[in-house]
């Protein structure tokens, strides 16, 4: 996507406005399943009806002989590596003598027509020998009996926490929790179009995440130099962690490579939801001890994440898990283990929120029970424990920024409440679906608090690169800000020319099309973009300035634009990066593991006919510390929009997995909220500076993700006096236990 | 594929004739999304947008005849006031869009067990009319209508021409539980009428068994049960008869366990939705008999 944007004064601070927004919302704007070349010609997968089998063979005659079509592979055709993945490349390309999961890629098919590559695809015989698939997470990890998933154990990884010995107390409350698979639900399929290039290499326009990573995945597994393989990105339909991983990439380069023609493949919205990694289910045990005065004395915590059937980017979700897993709170006593293991469940992987929304449900949901077993409100006791600027981790870490989260809470707490519903069946419990008339309905608050670290951590080499060009265009000041990070929805493309207006005076910006042609912008992932591409940006545009001051005092009484008229352009390509972070002691779980770290606060107010289970959140209300608003606009929307999907999660949003099948992999059944679930919004947003981040800003997409769910499943709680441990909640929940 | 455009109904009753596998499309909200999946790929497909007498209603006689071609967002519109009970549940489909394209015969045509016009249809005593070229007009009881999931009574040459009701002449209502708050296909749903003429009571189960049906035993305890000279009497239902009536819908259903929902929530979320919306009637139906009065 291209932006040029003239208006004045759209600099850091302002609501510039999205160029893609007009675009999107008219329906005109080109989403990667858009991409469209005369010669093109369609790929299809071929994917395992089984969540468990070896391959005995596979009969490929029926598709070749059919017309239209062009190529038919499996992975004896894959010339190069035959695994890719984020952390351990541990998933085929093409299942190889086994698959380990249901809609595991077995085969690819291309032909001048998807009717008739869907159809080849379907006429592929392959013989599977149905193997006993492992499903639950918990015998995977911990039966010795169980049989292994991949080549490795089942657990791919453990992280304890461990400080202090005192882990007794006068108030113990203890709690086991669930929280179901989510998915990220982005609307736009996975897509994309891979053209082959006249030196042999391959020229991939695709929606993703993270146009490098997907690169050094892809040309391995071709045999080819990474030069050869060119990644642009075409329009993303949303993102959330679900376009980290590979899905179609591979596959249509690969098809584009042997047939020679240019390659498209879409996945429909049912493939969707098995070509790409979902939110880790989580199974957790905790224990929280405290003073009766409700001062926390000791955490315990059992987290078992499910990664299904391959790495993906669990290791780290698992470290999230841990290292966040108590929460904002000042506890001197922890003993935290958080394991993520393999099973021939779906592969899960990231998601907004990444581990840490898994267990900040459960820490949460501790922290309600702890409050009350303390005769204590749930923001008093929050704010007893609640960790500030100077604190310390469970991992040992200090807070050496802004954490103001008693304030927080308070300011939280104070907003006015919403009144009572006037009546309005759109404003009840079931909507227009008269389920009740006022019958049956009781209203709860509930609160919740969530951290989450910002940028990748562990010790990651985490940067971004960009390359700011000012010249004149017309005769007048014009800056090319190029960079390979991507728009995924969120308003980077916005945010890099307000950062490059800012930095050079300049009005008239473009921000140019993000490719491999410049240097890694690392992910649009972790809440990360706008402080690590933003630095960049604000870094190549301060090296601009330095030339441009330079050349300006060689050449005194010079504009400007003189200036640029007798040197010509003025262009500099910086890298940034941010406070570098350590690994986690592998025993302890101590160390420097994260380089920022988020707080958002959530209020719920929920309206619940406790006779049929049903609710109506009536309000969010939310206060979030972004350190420095960078477009209050776009800030705003991700609030909204990380509250939509934290909701989403405390009521509806399941991928259904009986014996490692999904049971509703279509918008029918996994349900998104609608704009009658969604309320309206109070937020307060602070700007307490990070004086270590670019502008002093925080990463904001995620942390309002993490602080719905339990502020909504508390809510729920306290209007129907169930325990409710498990998200997303049923009607059933509420009504028959 | 071939796509049939008949402009008038003795067309389209000729084209199903010769080619009983081409599948009728009118709103086209549920034979699209089926194409779109996959899940069925028609020899031919046969449009009926074009023959204008599908969108029409008329009222002879003391009768409603709706034309299958009648989207939702018109009878919400239009027939709101006479068929109430269809209106609100035409109000819980999907999203304006679908109710904009999506019609009655469509929902009938699909017949499946969670479609929402069906429990009012039951519930109002509703007549189909299909027809075909070789065995002309069939008058088909909605009760009659519904074979099994996804199966109806009409037959592979005939086509849904319209549907016939009384206009309400005493309360009804339609509720539905799905587990969000728009959009949403029904867990399941209950429909009921009030006919204080004939003192009967209309019933229609919906997402609760493989076909929408009716709680007639329900029906018939609930019609001998309420006092219907009296409507005046301050303590107008026992609670009892609630509890009793939303036993008996709760019996009458054959829920089972699947993604949207249990067995054991379908069967308690009817009684409720039965006892509710019967309470609602109740209280509309005195207050009517208090203004007359
Ligand atoms: C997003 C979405 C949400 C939905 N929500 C709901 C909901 O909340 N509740 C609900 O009940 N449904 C819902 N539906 C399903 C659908 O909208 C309804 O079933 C609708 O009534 C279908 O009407 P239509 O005119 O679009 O039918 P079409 O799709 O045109 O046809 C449906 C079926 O009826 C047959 N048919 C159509 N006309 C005739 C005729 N005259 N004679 C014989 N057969 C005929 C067709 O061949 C087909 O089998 C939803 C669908 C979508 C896509």
């Amino acid at each position: 996507m291209t932006s040029t944007d003239t208006r004045t004064s759209q600099g850091i601070g302002q609501s510039a406005p999205r160029p893609d927004g007009t675009l999107k919302v008219t329906g005109e704007f080109a989403y990667s399943s858009d991409l469209w070349l005369e010669d093109m010609v369609w790929g299809v997968t071929l994917r395992s009806p089984h969540p468990a089998a070896r391959i005995r063979s596979i009969d490929l005659g029926p598709a070749l002989a059919m017309p239209g079509v062009l190529a038919v592979l499996t992975h004896e055709d894959v010339p190069g590596e035959k695994h890719h993945g984020l952390e351990l490349r541990d998933q085929p390309v093409l299942a190889v003598d086994r698959v380990r999961y249901q809609g595991e890629p077995v085969a690819l098919v291309a032909a001048d027509h998807p009717e008739r590559a869907r159809r080849a695809a379907a006429a592929i015989v392959v013989d599977y020998e149905v193997t006993e698939a492992v499903t639950d997470a918990r015998r995977a990890a911990f039966d010795p009996a169980c049989p292994k998933v991949g080549e490795r154990g089942n657990i791919l990884r453990h992280q304890p926490v461990r400080v202090g010995s005192v882990f007794e107390a006068p108030v113990v409350v203890t709690g086991e929790y669930e929280v179901g698979m989510q998915d990220q639900a982005f609307l736009g399929p996975e897509s994309g179009l891979a053209v082959p290039a006249e030196d042999g290499g391959v020229d991939l326009y695709v929606a993703t995440q993270w146009l490098h990573v997907d690169r050094d995945q892809i040309a391995p597994c071709l045999g080819l130099p990474a030069e050869k393989v060119r990644v642009s990105l075409a329009g993303v339909g949303g993102a959330f962690g679900a376009r980290e991983d590979l899905s179609m990439q591979v596959h249509a380069c690969l098809l584009a490579l042997r047939t020679g023609r240019p390659v498209k493949m879409v996945y429909n919205r049912e493939e969707s939801f098995f070509g790409h990694v979902h939110r880790h289910p989580a199974w957790m045990r905790y224990e929280h001890g405290a003073t009766r005065d409700g001062r926390l004395i000791y955490v315990k915590a059992e987290i078992l994440l499910d990664g299904g059937a391959y790495c993906s980017s669990s290791p780290a979700v698992v470290g999230n898990a841990a290292s966040l897993g108590a929460g904002p709170y000042e506890v001197g006593n922890v003993e935290i283990d958080a394991y993520g293991v393999y099973t021939n469940n779906p592969p899960c992987g990231a998601m907004r929120g990444f581990g840490a929304v898994q267990a900040c449900f459960a820490y949460e949901s501790q922290m309600d029970r702890l409050a009350e077993a303390c005769g204590l409100s749930p923001v008093e006791l929050r704010i007893r424990n609640a960790v500030s600027q100077g604190s310390r981790l469970i991992t040992g870490q200090l807070i050496d920024s802004p954490a103001p989260l008693a304030g927080m809470l308070a300011e939280l707490e104070a907003f006015p409440l919403p009144a009572a519903s006037d009546g309005d069946l759109r404003e009840l419990p079931g909507g227009v679906a008269q389920t009740t008339h006022g019958e049956g309905v009781r209203r709860g608050v509930g609160y919740g608090v969530g951290i989450k670290n910002i940028c990748f951590s562990e010790g990651f080499d985490d940067y971004s690169t960009a390359r700011v060009r000012l010249e004149l265009a017309g005769g007048e000041p014009h800056v090319l800000v190029h960079t390979a990070a991507a728009e995924v929805g969120q308003g980077l493309v916005t945010v890099q020319a307000q950062v490059a207006r800012t930095e050079l005076g300049v009005e008239r910006v473009t921000v140019a099309p993000a490719d491999t042609t410049v240097g890694s912008a690392g992910s649009s992932s972790a809440s990360r973009q706008s402080y690590v591409t933003g630095g960049a940006v604000k870094t190549a545009c301060e090296a601009v300035r330095e030339r441009l001051a330079e050349l300006a005092a060689a050449h005194p009484g010079l504009t400007t634009t003189a200036l640029l008229q007798r040197f010509g352009p003025v262009e500099e390509t910086r890298e940034y990066r941010h406070r570098p972070t350590f690994p986690m002691d592998p025993s302890t779980g101590q160390g420097d593991s994260h380089t920022q770290l988020a707080l958002c606060v959530h209020r719920a107010v929920v309206d619940v006919d406790v006779e049929l289970g049903l609710v109506k959140v009536v309000e969010l209300a939310a206060v979030q510390d972004v350190g420095k608003v960078l477009n209050l606009l776009a800030l705003e929307g991700q609030i909204h929009g990380g509250s939509a999907q934290g909701l989403g999660l405390a009521l509806m949003e399941e991928v259904l997995v009986a014996d490692g099948r999904l049971r509703n992999p279509s918008f029918t059944d996994y349900l998104i909220p609608t704009i009658l679930d969604m309320p309206p919004m109070k937020v307060s947003i602070l700007e307490n500076p990070d004086p270590a981040a670019p502008y002093g800003l925080r990463g904001a997409g995620e942390p309002p993700t993490l602080s719905t769910t339990p502020a909504v499943v508390a809510a729920v709680r306290a209007a129907t006096g169930r325990a409710l441990s498990r998200v997303p909640i049923r009607p059933e929940h509420i009504a028959l236990t | 594929m071939a796509f049939l455009r008949p402009t008038t109904w003795p067309e389209a009753l000729a084209a199903k004739a010769e080619l009983p596998g081409a599948v009728p499309i009118q709103g086209g909200t549920d034979v699209m999304v089926e194409i779109n999946f996959d899940v069925r790929r028609p020899e031919a497909l046969l449009d009926l947008t074009r023959v204008a007498e599908l969108a029409r209603w008329s009222e002879t006689g003391g009768r409603l005849r709706v034309g299958a071609g009648v989207p939702y967002s018109r009878v919400i519109g239009e027939l709101g006031d006479r068929l109430p009970g269809l209106a609100q549940a035409s109000r819980t489909v999907g999203s304006p869009q679908i109710r904009n394209r999506g019609t009655v015969g469509g929902n009938l045509g699909a017949a499946s067990p969670a479609g929402d016009s069906h429990p009012p249809l039951l519930a109002g005593g509703a007549v189909i009319e299909v027809e075909s070229a070789a065995r002309g007009v069939r008058m088909i009881p909605a009760e009659e209508f519904y074979l099994g999931v996804k199966r109806s009574a009409l037959e592979p040459d005939e086509l849904i021409r319209a549907f016939h009701a009384e206009p309400a002449t005493g309360p009804q209502y339609f509720s539905k539980v799905g587990t969000r708050n728009a959009m949403v296909i029904a867990v399941c749903s209950f429909a009921l009428a009030l006919h204080p003429a004939e003192r009967r009571v209309g019933t229609g189960i919906g997402s609760a068994a493989p076909t929408p049906l009716r709680a007639r035993a329900a029906e018939e305890f609930l019609a001998a049960e309420l006092d219907w000279a009296a409507g005046l009497a301050p303590a107008g239902l026992a609670p009892g008869v609630l509890a009793r009536f939303g036993e008996l819908v709760s019996e009458a259903a054959a829920p089972i366990d699947d993604v949207r929902g249990t067995a054991g929530y379908r069967r308690h979320a009817l009684a409720v939705m039965a006892r509710r919306t019967l309470t609602w009637a109740w209280n509309d139906y005195r207050k009517a008999r208090e203004q007359c009065a």
